[in-house]
């Protein structure tokens, strides 16, 4: 027994945090809501040559071949800087999802597009449960489930239209279901129904990561604005009222943390428990980001509440990741075996 | 990352759950039956007898030396132990205040001399312990405490009231704070005293709890002539041990998570018994059901995470104020969905008089919020320590 992560994996995630510093500033991120597909091709690029994107593809694809407890710190990262660029779906979703394609043709899907997502050149959608057919803007490749069947979809801009969410780097678009044929079928019900839910759980997972960092963020600086803020004369941090909300939030992340990491372990494990350890995750991070962000937006009044305040870029991802891939209750019901995907 | 005991602790898990499957007193069929209730005179004996029979067979207190009673094993043996524990529904440790809370202070600030006198007959139970800091006046503001030592020959003369002592009605020594500086700041002037409750001098109150019970106790002090043998750390130095104490029970040692993961276990079983005579409320209550389990499962893993960094030369600071938080709101949160699960039969008594398990377990479950420092001290903790907010 050793839950902790290793010098790599903490060395990893201090790469990914300087890099972001300087190349995810809220200033950058507030760009990326006003291009075209509400995140950068060039920083996709970055992240590819930062190692970050090949984590999960397998070497023999010009990946690293690692798992999900080596991408966990980086997803807690990603929220952390507020990341616009896809890094969840195509590093736990995507490239797990590639290397398990069934078939010739699923092989040469493969081939084709993992190496071009590890150097990222190339970005592959996946479907969010719940909003079938949707997949991430700018996506060159989106797999499909429908019908009970899997799709590879390669197109510039596989829409028929767009939907926007409330966070401004999340725009979905419908892949058309003139576009799926036998020519791009993968696989059938019985082979596509596991890899399916597999796709879900990881996707769950990840964005239970990618919350507890944002998460974290906002209790963070909620806290630096409550020790620079003075009202009556004293920093509003010294108000035992403001320092509840800021630990009962603080508290709730820090608990979900460890389900997170627990959830990793257990999906590279293949453990069979796997898809309820993820329910806790998620169920757990979703409810801590969406305290996190009520907390840190009351503790900001209004100045939290406007547009030009950055607060609302890590609120939008709090709100848009703890509904996506399965929302608290719906995971709270699975795991008593009420649901499930 | 490994998140896997490996064959040792496998083996040992195994060898603990024979010994207490054909040994521990329990609700549980195959067992000797439960001892009765540790709150009077002979339950407190019943549980005084298990101890010795768990120290006998060396499972007292697993993680000390064994010159102690112990095996010497670590953080997660002990962990591993405590589950096992748990999962028989095996008595209350009488003599925890003793064995988790003092035993780590007496390890770390105690002379050898303190270790060998005091240490063995709380391994067995001969010895029961209770704590000495509330008094009074001195509730969350513990450092408000007035009871004093008086040097007086070559001894220390003891004088004033402790109260609210668990487990005092029937204890043998009581460990505390008393004033030994009047003059100095008020964090400076205190000393750690160890005391028999039998001295002359010391008068034990009992006093009964929200379920009726002697639970804990008032102790007066008039003129109890202590010796220096009997100060724990140095003298005025108390508040920095004590710290140490109310570290533990905050932090790692009291409250082991195989407690809360017991209940909620036993919560989803109610949940899915009640789910074919009551499908409806089940259906309401389906989700803090779930909660619950949650719960208690993220305060294992988050105790498996802070053990990890102990082993690995890491210290528990302030976090342990995150501990006692998570844990007492999950003890509670376990037992109101349990008591709403029982419907109109949660009011009810059993046969005998007593609050049934659930009941008894909220009643208690009540109490996690207001010891061990309450949860709003802690959440000030949490803001000033780890948030880095101003102190008001
Ligand atoms: C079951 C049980 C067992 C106990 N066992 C022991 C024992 O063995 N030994 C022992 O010494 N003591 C024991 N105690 C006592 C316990 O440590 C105290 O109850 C606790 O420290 C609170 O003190 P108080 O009860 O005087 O409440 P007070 O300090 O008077 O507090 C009353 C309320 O005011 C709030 N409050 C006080 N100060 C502040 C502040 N600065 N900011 C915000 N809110 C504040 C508190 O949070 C609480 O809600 C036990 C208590 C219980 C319930």
């Amino acid at each position: 027994m050793h839950f902790a992560f290793d010098e790599q994996q903490l060395e990893f995630r201090s790469q990914l945090r300087s890099w972001a510093e300087a190349h995810c500033t809220p200033a950058d991120l507030r760009a990326a809501w006003e291009s075209r597909h509400g995140w950068s091709p060039d920083r996709w690029k970055m992240l590819g040559e930062l190692g970050v994107l090949g984590v999960t593809v397998p070497a023999d694809h010009g990946g690293l071949g690692l798992g999900l407890v080596d991408l966990a710190l980086l997803l807690e990262e990603a929220g952390r800087s507020g990341l616009p660029e896809p890094l969840l779906e195509n590093t736990a979703v995507a490239a797990p999802l590639l290397s398990q394609l069934p078939g010739r043709f699923g092989a040469e899907v493969r081939d084709r597009w993992l190496p071009a997502v590890a150097r990222g050149e190339a970005s592959v959608g996946v479907p969010v449960p719940g909003l079938s057919g949707l997949v991430l803007a700018g996506s060159d490749l989106a797999l499909v489930f429908r019908g009970g069947a899997l799709y590879a979809v390669e197109t510039d801009e596989p829409s028929t239209g767009r939907r926007r969410t409330i966070d401004g780097a999340r725009r979905l678009v419908e892949v058309d279901a003139a576009q799926l044929s036998s020519a791009n079928r993968l696989c059938g019900p019985e082979k596509s129904t596991p890899l399916r839910r597999a796709a879900a759980d990881r996707g769950a997972w990840a964005a239970a990561a990618v919350l507890v960092g944002a998460a974290d963020r906002m209790i963070t600086s909620a806290a630096d604005y409550a020790r620079q803020r003075v009202q009556f004369a004293r920093p509003i941090g010294s108000f035992q009222a403001v320092k509840h909300h800021l630990a009962g939030a603080l508290l709730r992340v820090e608990f979900a943390r460890p389900l997170v990491y627990r959830a990793a372990w257990s999906l590279d494990e293949a453990d069979p428990e796997a898809p309820g350890h993820v329910s806790m995750a998620k169920a757990a991070a979703s409810d801590a980001a969406s305290l996190a962000a009520s907390t840190a937006l009351q503790v900001h009044g209004a100045i939290g509440y406007t547009w030009e305040h950055d607060l609302h870029l890590w609120m939008k991802r709090a709100w848009s990741l703890a509904s996506a891939w399965g929302d608290a209750g719906w995971h709270r019901a699975r795991l008593l075996g009420v649901t499930d995907w | 990352m490994d998140l896997r005991f490996d064959d040792e602790q496998e083996r040992f898990r195994q060898e603990a759950r024979a010994w207490l499957e054909a040994h521990a007193p329990s609700p549980l069929a195959g067992h000797p039956p439960p001892l009765p209730s540790l709150d009077t005179r002979e339950g407190f004996e019943a549980h005084r007898s298990w101890e010795g029979a768990m120290h006998q067979a060396r499972w007292s207190v697993v993680s000390w030396p064994a010159p102690y009673g112990g095996r010497g094993v670590g953080l997660f043996e002990w962990l591993v132990f405590e589950e096992e524990y748990y999962r028989v529904r095996a008595p209350t440790r009488v003599g925890q205040n003793g064995i988790f809370l003092l035993a780590p202070t007496l390890f770390e600030f105690g002379t050898d001399e303190q270790k060998d006198r005091y240490l063995l007959p709380m391994a067995s139970g001969e010895e029961i312990w209770c704590q000495g800091w509330s008094e009074p006046d001195a509730g969350s503001d513990l450092a408000a405490i007035r009871s004093r030592a008086e040097r007086r020959g070559g001894d220390w003369v003891l004088s004033g009231q402790k109260t609210w002592c668990s487990r005092g009605a029937f204890a043998d020594w009581l460990f505390g704070l008393f004033r030994t500086d009047p003059e100095a700041e008020r964090h400076r002037g205190l000393t750690y005293f160890l005391v028999p409750l039998d001295s002359p001098g010391v008068t034990v109150r009992p006093i009964a709890q929200l379920d009726g019970e002697t639970g804990f106790a008032e102790v007066f002090f008039e003129d109890v002539v202590v010796p220096d043998a009997q100060v724990l750390g140095h003298v005025h130095r108390g508040w920095e041990v004590a710290m140490a104490t109310t570290g533990s029970e905050r932090g790692l040692s009291l409250r082991s998570p195989a407690r809360y993961t017991e209940a909620a276990a036993r919560l989803v079983e109610l949940w899915r018994r009640s789910h074919d005579r009551h499908p409806r409320r089940a259906e309401r209550l389906a989700d803090a059901v779930a909660r619950a389990m949650i719960d208690a499962e993220a305060y294992r893993l988050h105790t498996y995470w802070t053990a990890t960094r102990v082993l690995d030369g890491g210290q528990v600071g302030a976090e342990s104020s995150m501990n006692k938080l998570f844990w007492s709101e999950t003890d509670l949160a376990i037992h109101r969905t349990a008591l709403e699960l029982l419907g109109p039969e949660a009011e009810l008594l059993g046969e005998d008089g007593r609050p049934g398990e659930w009941l008894d377990g909220f009643l208690f479950a009540l109490a996690g919020p207001i010891y061990a420092g309450t949860n709003e001290i802690q959440r000030n903790v949490v803001a000033e320590r780890v948030l880095g907010l101003p102190r008001s």
